[in-house]
């Protein structure tokens, strides 16, 4: 019943969809004029003259996303096999799809606690916060020594210029 | 005749003409949307907007007198393509330091998703799962009435991220890296959400395919009131998954409030930052081609499809045999003038994500992370739960057994979120921090001076 060939219709919108890219990218290409000046290929940082690569380290919070991302998703990704044949099992007889319902509803659950479970491990140590994670640190390393207070004067509070 | 000349052709021609009927209209109507949205926005902000380009001064040699030196108004209709002209005609600047060969396809694959996306969403009626028996639309579209249906949805949603995140990376631009690095994020953690709050619309429908989908909100409401139909939106689990739908949907086509990788007040204008000339229109065609598709998923899923009311002309017409005819006529209707319904379900949705945009401020990213982790997808997830022991307990204890479930797990489920949600708080002692705190007069002394 199904086969490759209920695909091939979406075969072309893909390759449609990849021309019609294609071709946008490419006539801007084209038709544009060309007068490249060092300022025009200097990377844009507001005017200010541009300071070192990007290619630099940055958060590791965004690893973590991404590593809780895929353990999550292929978490959600098993389950859709099992989400098309819940409602009908189609097993043959009403007893023998009851019997099939049962039980793959008590796996599923037992699995959905084990989901809840990582979840609030996750949640608890504070993986998703994306300020500081203070106790952590504290357990870890002792507390940080707080800073004194360093009261500004009034008078750095004051505008500038331009007051009445 | 045209249906019959449609079936003589050969599967190829026939897939073209499908795909052909999908890509047009978006590459049509995107340049409309941008117009709508420029116009809406002015008006809820209270100004005109573009409404000059296009004018038209009929000349003194027009054939109809009355027409000649009269005005013919566009309504600034126009105004997108002649941005688009002027687009494409500007210099494509490509900086030095830039990876070349991503930075030219990052824009391509932006856009790519966005005119595939649509491939497996039905613009018509489908009568049976029988090509051959499902009518004149059955021939037309969806491009491909695949089994798998929402699950390529939800794949090539997520290549969406690709063309952000190499725009972000190619650039060697710190604005740009930091777009991209927030874009990839946020894309991947809202998929999670829209991922489960899609699973449960399945397993109450029982079928990934889309025309099936919309069929199963044909039935009867609830399985009782046969007049209206069973939109999803309607059910107590679809709405919650709905409401989850919507948000990610936002997040996932970078709109606002979830528009921080572009958040112009931060990081410039984020990932494209580096791109000018048609490449950068190219990540707002994307932008506004997938809204539009988006818009067109969440009325396939959640608002029935292509049928106009959540209404069963038939049903009615049975009921008070009087009002056969009308209804009878309305049936028809539904039917014949199905595309444009669900055209108008689109336009609801653009105009649903202008509204958004010029309500709501933007999220800082903590707050992002926080929706998109700590309620949307435990809400999701407890939506998901809670399905499963609904559909379970109408096959153990009948109707009235599922829905006594339902209430059941959908307290316990609530009781469950409120103890999460506590046990995160009471971990997080530092975010009464973030309050404005007067010390001598002094708003947010550092840590210690007397806030704590």
């Amino acid at each position: 019943m199904a086969s490759m060939g209920e695909f091939m219709p979406i075969v072309i919108l893909l390759g449609v969809a990849a021309l019609v890219c294609a071709a946008m990218v490419t006539l801007s290409w084209v038709l544009g004029p060309k007068k490249v000046t060092p300022y025009k290929a200097s990377p844009y940082e507001c005017g200010v003259e541009p300071s070192g690569t990007a290619r630099e380290r940055f958060p590791i919070k965004f690893y973590l996303v991404a590593m809780l991302f895929i353990l999550f998703d292929i978490e959600v990704v098993f389950l859709w096999s099992w989400l098309t044949v819940f409602k009908n099992p189609g097993m043959g007889s009403p007893e023998t799809d009851l019997a099939f319902q049962w039980f793959s509803f008590c796996a599923v659950m037992v699995y959905m606690v084990l989901w809840i479970i990582g979840d609030a491990y996750v949640l608890r140590v504070n993986a998703l916060a994306w300020d500081e994670a203070p106790e952590i640190h504290e357990a870890k390393f002792g507390a940080p020594e707080a800073p004194a207070a360093t009261p500004i004067p009034d008078a750095a509070l004051q505008p500038a210029g331009g007051g009445k | 005749m045209v249906q019959e000349w449609l079936q003589g052709l050969p599967p190829f021609w026939l897939g073209l003409i499908r795909v052909l009927l999908l890509v047009l209209p978006i590459l049509i109507l995107v340049p409309g949307l941008i117009w709508w949205e420029r116009r809406l926005l002015s008006w809820m902000q209270d100004r005109i907007g573009p409404n000059r380009t296009g004018t038209l001064n009929v000349p003194r040699w027009f054939p109809i007198k009355s027409w000649r030196g009269k005005k013919l108004r566009t309504f600034g209709l126009l105004q997108p393509i002649a941005d688009g002209v002027k687009l494409f005609l500007k210099e494509d600047i490509t900086p030095d330091a830039v990876d070349r060969k991503l930075y030219f396809i990052a824009p391509a694959i932006a856009l790519f998703p966005a005119f595939a996306l649509g491939g497996v969403l039905p613009f018509g009626p489908w009568l049976s799962d029988n090509p051959a028996t499902a009518g004149f639309y059955a021939l037309l579209t969806p491009v491909a009435n695949v089994d798998i249906g929402i699950l390529y949805v939800l794949a090539i949603s997520s290549l969406g991220v690709y063309g952000v995140v190499l725009a972000g990376y190619a650039s060697n631009n710190k604005y740009s890296l930091l777009g991209g690095l927030r874009a990839s994020a946020q894309l991947i953690s809202y998929e999670l959400a829209m991922g489960v709050s899609l699973a449960c619309i399945v397993m109450a429908s029982g079928s990934l395919k889309m025309t099936e989908m919309v069929r199963s909100q044909e039935g009867p409401l609830w399985g009782v009131v046969p007049w209206i139909q069973n939109w999803f939106l309607f059910t107590p689990y679809g709405l919650i998954s709905a409401v989850v739908f919507l948000i990610c949907m936002v997040a996932e086509t970078n709109r606002a409030p979830f528009d921080l990788p572009e958040a112009e007040n931060e990081i410039i204008a984020g990932y494209h930052t580096e791109y000018s000339s048609m490449k950068f229109a190219v990540f707002f065609m994307g932008e506004y081609a997938a809204m539009f598709i988006f818009g067109g998923i969440f009325a396939t899923v959640f608002l029935g499809g292509y049928n106009l009311l959540p209404v069963n002309w038939l049903a009615i017409g049975d009921s008070v045999p009087a009002l056969s005819g009308v209804m009878g006529f309305m049936d028809r209707l539904n039917y014949a003038l199905a595309p444009l319904w669900f055209l108008g379900k689109c336009a609801g949705g653009i105009t649903f994500y202008v509204w958004l945009r010029a309500t709501l401020p933007r999220l800082r990213y903590d707050q992002l992370m926080s929706l998109g982790w700590k309620s949307l997808l435990p809400l999701a997830v407890a939506n998901f739960i809670i399905v499963a022991i609904w559909i379970m307990g109408t096959a153990k204890w009948g109707v009235a057994g599922g829905w006594i479930a339902w209430a059941g797990a959908s307290l316990l489920a609530v009781l469950l979120y409120l103890q999460v949600m506590s046990t995160y708080k009471s971990g997080f002692p530092d975010m009464q921090r973030r309050k404005v705190v007067l010390t001598d007069g002094i708003p947010n002394a550092p840590v210690g001076a007397g806030a704590d």
